[in-house]
């Protein structure tokens, strides 16, 4: 424990947390820079900043589960060690992890005493937890069955546990990272509520995000991180996201999309009755029926995890399925050997999948590799028996420099590229086809502003031109704002279409639940 | 005729023996594997302690120092398999082949520089082996039909080893799913990061467990050179250790479960032993060669997964990295 006389001195003024002069690195990328924060007590403070700005690993090191290169950290006023996430606990922090570190086929009760046991037999624990658990359901609202194993629970209940793991710890100070990136609205919304509550407790709370919604909404101060780099902390009260996108970017952006009505002709793509029943024999899609017209972007609400997936791996060619899909009037094969990607980019198909390190691009190959795969069979790149790299190696250094892709280096390995370029590398490929169809999932998820509203930019210069678009995001405000129609799925069904125009995100959001019936 | 009570009593009596060496290389392995090493290196273990508790139990004519050698030998192995895999984050399976071979070549290369007999041990003295122990009643009680002569044949009259072996499956129970130690092996073997954040260290577990595994895998080979043979002999674990790690999976990873399976594969071998039985009863011979490979072949079997579908601790075989 640090010097408690001084610093401790003024109890009442001292911050929660306080860190002075915070770095790390990993290997060359400098992930803090001389990062210094406040947080009062019993306050909601919100860190913002795009995907790897260094927010995780700002409060990864605050929970001892990074080591800080440099910097201090002080705890209501006292300066604390934290080597391991075993001090973090001890001086009062939990931490709900973007990824939740729990033990799938535990029970909650079990997750929640694991390391926190009160003696070397269960039995005692496991008792005096159930009690503690009871006490804190009631006074947080966080009731979640004690018995139950965690795989059975939904993303929401999970989570709660999460916090409930904090709070058993006697945890005064809880950070949450992108905790609404798993949620329902709803969920969020509840999530919210004990927030709120636990603040009302005295909690100190640190909210990590990259959705201004949710600073606005919840925060009563936001520190906004940019490369590395802490640029700015303001009450909440007196900003507004327009100010807080560009302490992001660092530039002017637009937050939303500029688009004209659209001009739908004939229909492109028909699903009947499309069913897929994936290897473990769940049934993951349930019998839907959606088509696409030319000229439109259809978007696919939903929580991940309803089907969404699966219909984009049908339609991309490496997943079986039964029932009937019709491209530009004929019929496309579900099952046999015309079921791959190559027999779907040859019907004018292009994917640009959910996950672009798995699916998207060969992480270890380079750009202009990743940027022929998949066409790499056609004429121009060929030379007699070998590839005509030459060629290759130009056409993407093309289209890197069309799609604005950073650095503009073809020879870089993909994974060298942050994940913004690494998105544009993969839509780059896709769009430059000119597609009659392109099937696009969560073309923006880990990418930042800045190349959203471009990769978005593109979506709908594609549509102009007249091509069909198959959104998938479970992302509720990209897709009220890049489609022209809404199908939202759920449980593997469709569970109603909506014009954007017509509809909100309350609406969408109960759709997304399962709630069907008009809600109004 | 056959006395066929007589004739099933001594089959399941080399049950019980031919059992142990699997039930206590198989609790070994659950330890490990729960703990999310997977160590596919059982058999060197087994062997290299087979080796260094008959040539300690020779020498020292004390059958104590023997089994303490052996246990010390296989925790070394154990040690070495846990400073690739957890400190140096290598390939699980690459350490346990290696260790296998290291076993297989330096027990023979040893035996031959010490005792000049071709690799082998000169066969153990009745001081250097484990005796076998009469339970008590066992001859008051056998003129109870069946109950009786199964207390006096089947369960009594075993080394210490055998009963060790047999305590070892509540034991491993109690420790795994009562205990707090239990509780967070189990954890750091199905989600190790969970752990991590609880403040506990991953590290740190993995390694008591892999301990632990050496231990008893240190008393299985000692139990195969000096309970039930007399002597180390050239490979004498014979594919044990990945026999053990059939049952294991066959035994989903549970410690009652691994009782069973592996008493099934020690039926099996004891049947083997017997090829007159099986004539008798049959009324045609059976190849001994095939009744050899009887309990290869039901491990391949297991292995190929028809029987059930076995989930494994879900971060085996992963050296455990702080995701970024």
């Amino acid at each position: 424990m640090g010097n408690a006389n001084t610093e401790g001195r003024q109890e009442t003024a001292a911050p929660a947390i306080e860190l002075r002069g915070i770095s790390k690195a990993f290997g060359p990328v400098q992930a803090n820079k001389d990062i210094s924060i406040r947080v009062m007590p019993g306050t909601i403070h919100g860190i913002i900043g795009e995907n790897g700005a260094g927010k995780s690993t700002l409060m990864s090191i605050l929970f001892g589960y990074y080591k800080a290169d440099a910097g201090e950290i002080f705890i209501s006023g006292q300066k604390t060690q934290i080597p391991d996430s075993q001090a973090a606990i001890a001086a009062g922090i939990g931490m709900v992890f973007q990824h939740f570190k729990l033990v799938q086929n535990f029970t909650v009760l079990e997750n929640v005493i694991l390391g926190a046991e009160d003696g070397a037999l269960l039995n005692t624990s496991l008792r005096n937890a159930r009690a503690t658990l009871r006490q804190l359901a009631q006074e947080y609202e966080l009731e979640v069955d004690p018995d139950a194993v965690i795989e059975d629970l939904s993303v929401g209940h999970q989570q709660r546990v999460e916090i409930l793991k904090a709070l058993y710890r006697q945890a005064e100070i809880l950070i949450l990272d992108e905790p609404t990136g798993v949620l329902t609205p709803s969920e969020a919304d509840q999530l919210f509520r004990i927030l709120r509550r636990l603040r009302g407790e005295g909690k100190t709370i640190i909210l990590i995000t990259h959705k201004l919604r949710e600073i606005m909404d919840i925060t009563d101060t936001v520190s906004v991180m940019r490369r590395g780099e802490m640029t700015a902390t303001v009450k909440t009260s007196e900003t507004n996201p327009q100010e807080l996108a560009e302490l992001m970017v660092g530039r002017k952006v637009l937050l939303r999309v500029d688009k004209a009505p659209a001009e739908p002709k004939d229909v492109v793509l028909e699903i009947e009755n499309l069913r897929v029943i994936d290897d473990a024999g769940v049934e993951r899609v349930k019998g839907i029926n959606l088509n696409l017209r030319a000229g439109e972007v259809l978007g696919i609400a939903g929580v991940a995890g309803n089907g969404q997936s699966e219909l984009l791996e049908v339609l991309g060619g490496y997943q079986t399925a039964s029932g009937k899909i019709t491209v530009n009037g004929q019929e496309i094969d579900l099952t046999g050997k015309k079921s791959d990607g190559q027999s779907r980019r040859a019907r004018g198909i292009a994917h640009v999948p959910e996950d672009r390190q798995s699916e998207g691009l060969i992480m270890d190959y380079t750009a202009w590799e990743n940027v022929v795969f998949g066409y790499h069979g056609d004429p121009q790149f060929q030379s007699g028996l070998f590839m005509n790299n030459a060629a290759i190696k130009e056409d993407a250094a093309g289209k890197m420099e069309r799609f604005d892709v950073r650095p503009p280096n073809p020879r870089l390995m993909a994974k060298n590229f942050s994940g913004g370029n690494q998105q544009k590398i993969v839509v780059a490929r896709e769009i430059e086809r000119d597609p009659d169809i392109l099937l696009v999932g969560q073309p923006t998820r880990g990418v930042d502003i800045g190349a959203i509203e471009f990769i978005h930019k593109q979506i709908i210069a594609l549509r102009d031109r007249g091509k069909a678009i198959l959104l998938v995001s479970v992302e509720l405000d990209e897709v009220l704002s890049l489609s022209d129609r809404i199908a939202v799925m759920f449980d593997g069904q469709i569970m109603g279409e909506r014009l954007p125009q017509n509809t909100d995100e309350r609406e969408l959001g109960l759709l997304m639940a399962g709630v069907t019936g008009e809600a109004s | 005729m056959f006395d066929v009570l007589t004739d099933l009593l001594t089959v399941l009596d080399s049950t019980m023996r031919l059992s142990t060496p699997l039930l206590l290389a198989c609790l070994a392995g659950l330890f490990s594997e729960r703990a999310g090493i997977f160590d596919i290196g059982l058999e060197g273990k087994m062997l290299a302690a087979a080796f260094f508790s008959a040539a300690l139990a020779y020498v020292t004519e004390n059958v104590w120092l023997g089994l303490a050698a052996g246990i010390g030998a296989s925790m070394l192995l154990s040690l070495l398999h846990g400073v690739a895999s957890i400190t140096f984050r290598g390939n699980q399976l690459i350490s346990g082949v290696a260790i296998n071979f290291l076993a297989a070549g330096m027990t023979v290369l040893i035996a031959q520089s010490w005792f000049k007999q071709g690799g082998r041990t000169p066969a153990l003295l009745s001081g250097g082996r484990f005796e076998n122990i009469t339970l008590p009643f066992a001859d008051a009680l056998s003129v109870i039909p069946i109950i009786g002569p199964f207390y006096k044949e089947v369960v009594s009259g075993h080394t210490i080893l055998v009963y060790v072996a047999l305590l070892m499956v509540p034991l491993t129970w109690w420790v795994l799913f009562r205990t707090r130690f239990g509780l967070r092996l189990r954890a750091v073997g199905e989600a190790p990061e969970a752990v991590d954040t609880a403040g506990v260290s991953v590290i740190g577990m993995r390694y008591s467990a892999v301990i632990i595994c050496g231990v008893l895998c240190g008393i299985a080979g000692a139990y195969m050179a000096t309970g039930l043979q007399a002597g180390f002999v050239k490979d004498m674990t014979a594919g044990r250790g990945y026999i053990a790690l059939a049952a294991l999976i066959f035994a989903k990873w549970r410690p009652w479960y691994a009782l069973s399976s592996c008493l099934l594969f020690g039926f099996l071998q004891a049947v083997a032993l017997r090829p007159d039985l099986i004539k008798g009863y049959l009324g045609f011979e059976v190849q001994v060669q095939l009744l050899d490979a009887l309990p290869y072949i039901l491990t391949v079997i297991i292995l190929a997964g028809f029987v059930g579908k076995a989930i494994p601790p879900r971060a085996g075989g992963e050296p455990y990295v702080k995701e970024r």
